[in-house]
């Protein structure tokens, strides 16, 4: 371990894509091998379904490496392209209106570059408070002058959802880059890859347990497969890896498990909501309408991440006495 | 600057992927380099370039647009897109006595190319397409050997409504059906008209 803190910041950052990078190969060998002796068509269809979510895995280290290498700047363009289009996806399905046209324009094009120059300029003060209280407003107001009065807070709350969800909670993540720390600058990576880590593996567990568990729906027209068991166990989980990985954080491992546990009960607490979301849309998944719309499922992916990331970086600069 | 009109194609076709997504689904057969009428519901100014972006690029050069002539070329820069990027088919609105005005398009037809009409003349407001104009049984009656493919645009009226000059982004896409039989020795205009918009009409059940 001693060889490895005297490795400058960079070297360190590198040696993590390395090793990231490396379990993934692995991994998608290990899964080229099984595909080898797939015989049913139960084996086949399961194995569709995980090559879809390794192809994703693959995609999402890929993103995170390139907002790596392209520095903050790069980081937040990327972050913002991607917040684009799952503030796309989401409005797409929510059955907007010709007299919002107004605020989806202010939206798209106002709202979104300016949340993201906000992080790129690490602006973080007025980057908290911009979307919940300054466009709370202006959204409304732009509606109004629209002067249409039909379903008026329907409309606009469906717009604002859309903002706080893909803007403003995605926009956290290059935030966290972004945060520099006393002894610990330059390794915002590793501060993005323990919240990934940690929404991902509450994630997996969750999902893994809901099978094997005797459940009980919560809210079977919802979600039939949330239970809070398997939440809370995929939470506690993830906690335990957090406290795990305290090593490539500024936290001690107590508190590092805190964090774990709160960002990942967020997460997927989060993909609970947004599947109540998808209900009242009318649909299995962002990307079941993909035969209509062109969806590519982009929010189903960074659902989790949508909510984990707000939570998980107040609660970072609150641990550090708010002084960033 | 022969470069110009290939590179403002492809950054026209890349604003409309950015900002529409820009799905094509060929249910009716893939795209193909054969001669073909392809016929949608019109809903938007953006209709033409959603076709034109969801096609191969190999096949956009010899896929050409109907422009009216009185509105594109009324200044340079409208002339010029149309003319060098789209390579359009010009039409006069105004008939004049001596002149078919389907003259120009059988005349693309005749060169080989590939037209993109909207039967209905003109824009409708969201919902089903009006009636069709007798403009595309006239061109297959006399191109019976072009293919008449049917195409639903959906959602697009959402990005661009009526009046308003900037887009929102929202996911749209263009269904291709299977081709169209051509106007039968016996058939009437009328029947074949309507039996072409319903080929259009069904396209949004494939879609949805």
């Amino acid at each position: 371990m001693g060889a490895l803190e005297e490795l400058s910041a960079s070297q360190q950052v590198g040696l993590l894509f390395v090793l990231l990078f490396g379990v993934l190969a692995l991994v998608t060998a290990l899964a080229v091998l099984r595909s080898l002796r797939e015989s049913g068509p139960r084996d086949a269809e399961r194995g569709r379904a995980a090559r879809r979510e390794l192809r994703a895995v693959w995609a999402g280290a890929a993103l995170f490496w390139a907002a790596w290498i392209s520095g903050p700047l790069g980081a937040t363009l990327l972050f913002g392209v991607l917040s684009f289009l799952a503030l796309r996806e989401f409005i797409t399905l929510m059955h907007t209106g010709r007299s919002d046209h107004r605020s989806l324009l202010l939206a798209f094009f106002a709202v979104l570059p300016l949340q993201y120059a906000l992080v790129a300029n690490r602006h973080f003060d007025l980057f908290t408070v911009f979307i919940p209280v300054y466009i709370s407003l202006a959204l409304p107001v732009v509606s109004a002058l629209a002067g249409d009065p039909e379903r008026f807070l329907e409309r606009n709350a469906k717009i604002q959802w859309g903002i706080m969800v893909c803007v403003y909670g995605l926009s956290h993540t290059p935030a966290l880059l972004l945060l520099q720390f006393p002894h610990h600058e330059g390794r915002g990576a590793f501060l993005l890859l323990f919240l990934v880590v940690v929404v991902a593996t509450a994630h997996f567990v969750q999902q893994g347990l809901v099978r094997r568990l005797p459940r009980r729906p919560v809210a079977r027209r919802i979600d039939r497969r949330f239970g809070l068991r398997a939440w809370g166990l995929g939470a506690l989980t993830a906690g335990a890896v957090g406290g795990l990985l305290y090593g490539i954080t500024p936290f001690r491992a107590g508190p590092a498990m805190a964090l774990a546990l709160l960002a990942s009960a967020s997460g997927t607490l989060g993909e609970f909501v947004m599947q109540a979301l998808k209900r009242d849309a009318g649909v299995r998944a962002w990307g079941h309408r993909a035969a209509v719309t062109g969806a590519v499922g982009l929010l189903d992916r960074v659902a989790a991440l949508c909510f984990a990331a707000p939570v998980f970086f107040h609660s970072v600069r609150w641990y550090f006495h708010a002084g960033m | 600057m022969q470069w110009l009109p290939g590179a403002v194609g492809l950054l026209l076709a890349g604003l409309a992927r950015l900002v529409t997504g820009a799905q094509g689904h060929w249910h009716g057969g893939p795209p193909k380099a054969e001669q073909r009428i392809y016929f949608a519901n019109h809903q938007s100014h953006l209709d033409w370039l959603l076709i034109w972006a969801v096609l191969p690029r190999d096949l956009r050069a010899s896929t050409r647009p109907i422009a009216a002539r009185d509105y594109w070329t009324a200044n340079a820069l409208r002339h010029w897109i149309t003319r060098e990027v789209f390579n359009a088919v010009y039409v006069d609105r105004q008939r004049s006595e001596d002149q078919d005005p389907l003259e120009p398009l059988a005349e693309a037809l005749e060169r080989g190319d590939s037209l993109v009409m909207f039967p209905e003349g003109t824009r409708g407001q969201a919902g089903l397409p009006q009636a069709f104009k007798s403009g595309l049984y006239h061109l297959a009656a006399q191109f019976p050997q072009v293919a008449l493919i049917p195409a639903w645009i959906d959602n697009v009226q959402r990005v661009m409504p009526k009046g308003e000059l900037l887009p929102v982004p929202i996911l749209c896409s263009v269904t291709f059906g299977a081709p169209l039989a051509p106007p039968g020795p016996g058939e009437d205009k009328h029947v074949f008209l309507e039996r072409a918009r319903e080929a259009v009409v069904a396209l949004d059940a494939v879609a949805a």
